[in-house]
């Protein structure tokens, strides 16, 4: 088996403040494969966008990776700065964001952008640039691409313009595009033509996909593994049908209990009490176990355990679906 | 059972002109937005009736219309019986109390300078009336605890702060409770505990509830009778089961097929055709004719009225 | 539950003074060193003002206490005359410098203080009526404002100095000087109050807890007041420190133009003017030290104002 695109191993971001020093990424590894999409799900502050801008190296200070790393196709890529982080940006590594506004200049046509962007990553003539910025436009499904080019970004849609945005992500040939919340600020319907966009695109070129979201709909039906993230720390990481369908982590299995489904037929939700720790208030043992039904002493009193210390699919002294006498 | 709330041909225009020295710079025309378009609907005492549409449905404008924050500009509103467009002053203020609203965002919602005591007893300390430890019983009420009352909104979390806007909207004992969205901001283990929450004061207190919301999941588990939204035009309304066993509005079902669903691991499925067209410049018609697989000749010029397919209201001149 | 209320058992409430003390302002006040030194000299200049008759060697006003043969005494040095000595010198009329300074001191900053006071006023219900009545009431407002912006500040306050002095009867017009002065710099200066309001406002306004209190049928001056007021007080708070350098200086300017406080109730402006006829003859303290407190005073305040925009700004924290 060849190398893996991505290969993030024990990262661990920090931000000193005034109040101490918090871990908003807490020993997280995780591989993603060629034309393999990877869903990284968990509430608000779990930490999977802070993931996300640590492998692209778009920290904002004071946040910094403090140990780990991050390799891209085997290649130590975390402490790159400046010139050559900016380089590896765009052409080996694209992002899509939620809102598609702040990511396209709005005082150019996206057809220069396009072109701009091809033009410094790729060794190629204007000319050629510019018939590569048609194809990307039309292959994100842009109808009459050659005529739009000239457009400036509000003049499309909101659908359209986070279309743009994937050419724009795209269009240097990147080995990795990390997509932090990409349909979050799209209707019902658009949402679904982008997530089959991003499939297809997956596919066919063979890019490896980090698909950060909190919708675990948009996970179950895009992603081919998920990880599940809780205040930190990888909670849960697996096939997506097995994740979705007999979740080992307590947390994994109270999310999933808690989405609606009428298929189900209840009358009330299931519901996981309380809320997730804020990172200055984490308590000690597992982060969980506050709200976890099957805490034991063990889970108050030691720190959770890592994936790989465990079965590498759920980060828990005594993950579901399997007897407690065992890990005891 | 009666109709709490009554709409009839209620119709709702924006001007979203340019300023008027642009307007004669420019030579450009009043523009005006049509939010909501005749639409007409009964929400039955002791129900949930949930309005569901995509962004620019006209969803929240209804639901302002309702609360008195916006004003409608044709048509019949009607709570309890009385008319709040045209009736008389003092029965509306009268019927004003007994209807309150839970908003989207809970961090908008709550005045960052009061405590949490002066917010929940707003309703009641506007109106001159006695709110001695009412804060403290409502939160104790809503899962929270009466010491919370002398704190201040930035010291509780999204789904806390939730609580807080229920128990304000619980502090002037009304019948009907607007809910705008009022999980879409919220994760989905905390959504859980708000909606059981409604589910549970509704049964305890009587309550009547308008549920707008863009996730049909969320709308699937908490109405009894459903109404979709696109451009302002209410395209299809039928009691919940009825509605999701047998979408007949084509947009209707566009929606159900295109949301995510958690059974659907690597679904291929078609997606969608188009987006919402400009609502400054809809479509002639039947609003929904340009992504409509269904549309004939009929659909681009003529407005579809509604009518009764069994249980279910639909506009569309082709659904069966 | 019982986590949550745990949770507040062991948290005991601090008192008033160590939150205000462990506030995220008080932290970044106490990470700047350029605010506290300004701080630390406002509030000397404040103090001695507010303490001049009392810490001030002499009564500069009280024509008794003034010997003309102390006139043009150089700083520290005995007079020739009377062996009198004075650490800043003396002017032309034999009044101490260190003296005259500490209360012109007090006038400058009384006229800077109360003209912030009255522009706040005016702007900030100006701008709460515009941003949240909308409409011809905003466009009004906002027009007035735009027409005023376009004179520069100190030439409206010299208009309305000049009416004023005109209605004013002679035999009153010292007396009224200073508030006359008040009056123009106050009105001068609304403008910026008003327009920062009008957008804080329009922001608030928007925000569903406007629409809460709507909704349980508050009044809309009742909502403006309890509801909005209290959450557009931050930019105006480093508006009013930015303006109250800046109307120090427009009293100081309309002063040395002679059109200010009179010479008989000196402020730092008046001084710099009477100084100034003296720089080349060579009693340079007389204008040199009131120069100095001025520029001290203003760049100290303007510094603090600054670091106040920042720290109140969220965006940039």
């Amino acid at each position: 088996m060849s190398d893996p695109v991505l290969s993030v191993r024990d990262l661990v971001v920090e931000i000193p403040t005034r109040r101490g020093v918090l871990r908003p990424v807490d020993g997280v590894s995780y591989d993603i494969a060629a034309g393999e999409i990877l869903g990284v799900v968990g509430e608000s502050g779990a930490g999977k966008s802070m993931t996300g801008n640590a492998v692209i190296g778009l920290l904002d200070r004071p946040a910094r990776i403090t140990s780990g790393e991050i390799l891209l196709t085997g290649q130590p890529i975390h402490r790159l700065q400046g010139e050559a982080l900016r380089r590896l940006r765009g052409r080996r590594m694209g992002m899509i964001f939620q809102d598609p506004l702040t990511s396209l200049n709005p005082l150019l046509t996206v057809g220069d952008q396009l072109t701009e962007t091809i033009l410094e990553h790729l060794d190629v003539s204007p000319a050629e640039a510019r018939e590569r910025a048609v194809a990307a436009l039309d292959e994100v499904g842009i109808p009459a691409a050659r005529q739009r080019i000239g457009s400036y970004p509000h003049e499309f849609s909101g659908g359209m313009r986070q279309r743009v945005v994937i050419a724009l992500a795209l269009c240097a040939e990147p080995e990795l595009v990390i997509a932090d919340e990409p349909t979050t600020a799209l209707d019902v319907s658009v949402q679904a033509q982008i997530v089959a966009l991003l499939k297809r695109l997956c596919r066919e070129r063979g890019v490896a996909v980090m698909l950060v979201t909190h919708d675990m709909g948009v996970i179950a039906e895009a992603a081919d593994r998920v990880a599940v993230m809780y205040a930190g720390r990888l909670a849960e990481l697996g096939p997506v049908r097995d994740v979705v369908t007999a979740a080992r982590h307590p947390y994994t299995a109270g999310l999933m209990a808690s989405t609606p489904d009428a298929s189900r037929g209840q009358r009330r939700l299931r519901q996981i009490p309380g809320a997730m720790p804020r990172l200055d208030a984490l308590p000690v043992g597992c982060a969980f176990h506050p709200r976890c039904d099957r805490a034991e002493p063990r889970c108050r009193q030691t720190p959770g355990p890592t994936l790989s210390a465990c079965d590498g699919r759920a980060a828990c002294w005594f993950p579901l679906g399997q007897p407690k006498e065992v890990l005891a | 059972m009666s109709a709490l709330i009554r709409l009839e041909h209620l119709t709702r225009d924006f001007d979203v002109s340019k300023p008027w020295l642009n307007r004669v710079i420019e030579r450009l025309p009043k523009a005006t937005l049509r939010a909501v378009a005749d639409v007409s609907l009964e929400v039955e005492e002791n129900s949930v009736y949930a309005l569901v549409g995509e962004s620019g449905s006209g969803k929240s404008t209804i639901g302002r219309i309702i609360a008195g924050l916006v004003p409608a500009s044709d048509g019949v509103v009607e709570i309890d019986g009385v008319d709040i467009v045209s009736g008389d002053a003092a029965r509306i203020a009268e019927v004003r109390r007994e209807l309150q609203m839970i908003f989207q965002d809970p961090y908008a919602s709550l005045n960052p300078r009061w405590k949490v005591r002066d917010i929940i007893a707003e309703p009641v300390a506007v109106r001159g009336g006695d709110v001695s430890g009412l804060a403290e019983r409502l939160l104790e009420q809503v899962g929270l605890s009466a010491a919370d009352a002398g704190k201040f909104p930035h010291e509780f979390s999204g789904g806390q702060r939730q609580r807080i806007c229920i128990a304000r909207a619980l502090a002037s004992n009304p019948k009907i409770i607007i809910c705008d969205e009022p999980t879409s901001a919220l994760d989905v283990s905390v959504q859980s505990q708000v909606l059981n929450l409604m589910s549970d004061l509704r049964e305890e207190m009587g309550l009547t509830y308008l549920f707008i919301s863009h996730d049909l999941t969320v709308v699937q588990h908490m109405a009894d009778r459903i109404g979709v939204l696109y451009l302002g035009a209410l395209v299809e309304e039928a009691p919940r089961d009825r509605l999701f066993a047998a979408p007949k509005h084509p947009y209707t079902q566009m929606l159900f097929d295109a949301a995510p669903r958690m059974d659907a691991f690597g679904r291929e499925v078609d997606p969608p055709k188009g987006e919402i067209p400009d609502a400054i410049n809809p479509p002639p018609g039947c609003p929904y004719h340009p992504r409509c697989p269904l549309a004939t000749e009929r659909c681009r010029s003529e407005v579809p009225q509604p009518r009764m397919i069994g249980e279910t209201r639909v506009r569309c001149h082709h659904a069966e | 539950m019982s986590d949550h209320q745990a949770e507040i058992e062991t948290r005991r409430t601090p008192g008033r003074l160590a939150r205000a003390w462990d506030s995220d302002l008080a932290y970044s006040f106490r990470h700047a060193p350029v605010a506290m030194v300004s701080a630390a000299v406002v509030l000397i200049l404040v103090l001695s003002a507010l303490l001049a008759p009392w810490i001030a060697p002499y009564d500069p006003f009280d024509p008794g206490s003034l010997n003309l043969m102390n006139g043009f005494t150089p700083p520290g040095q005995p007079n020739a005359f009377t062996q009198e000595t004075f650490v800043l010198g003396t002017d032309d009329q034999g009044r101490d410098v260190f003296s005259t300074i500490l209360f012109g001191m007090r006038i400058s900053l009384f006229v800077g203080f109360s003209a912030v006071l009255l522009a706040m006023v005016i702007g900030v219900v100006l701008g709460l009526l515009a941003g949240y009545l909308g409409g011809w009431v905003e466009s009004v407002i906002m027009r007035v404002a735009d027409i005023q912006l376009t004179f520069p500040a100190i030439l409206v306050a010299m208009l309305i100095f000049g009416i004023a002095k005109g209605i004013t009867p002679p035999a009153y017009r010292d007396q009224m000087a200073i508030w006359v002065l008040i009056l123009a710099i106050g009105l001068s200066d609304w403008v910026q109050f008003a327009r920062v309001v009008r957008g804080a406002t329009l922001v608030e306004k928007s925000r569903d807890y406007v629409q809460a209190a709507r909704l349980v049928g508050r009044r809309p001056f009742s909502i403006m007041i309890r509801h909005i007021l209290p959450n557009v007080l931050n930019p105006v708070l480093v508006i009013a420190t930015i303006s109250l350098a800046l109307a120090i200086i427009a009293e100081a300017t309309l002063s040395f133009l002679g059109v200010g406080a009179p010479p008989t109730k000196p402020s730092l402006g008046t001084l710099i003017r009477i100084g100034q006829g003296f720089m080349f003859s060579g009693e340079w303290w007389i204008l040199l030290f009131p120069a100095l407190t001025l520029l001290a005073l203003a760049l100290s305040i303007n510094l603090l104002g600054d670091w106040l925009r920042d720290a109140l700004n969220p965006r940039l924290r």
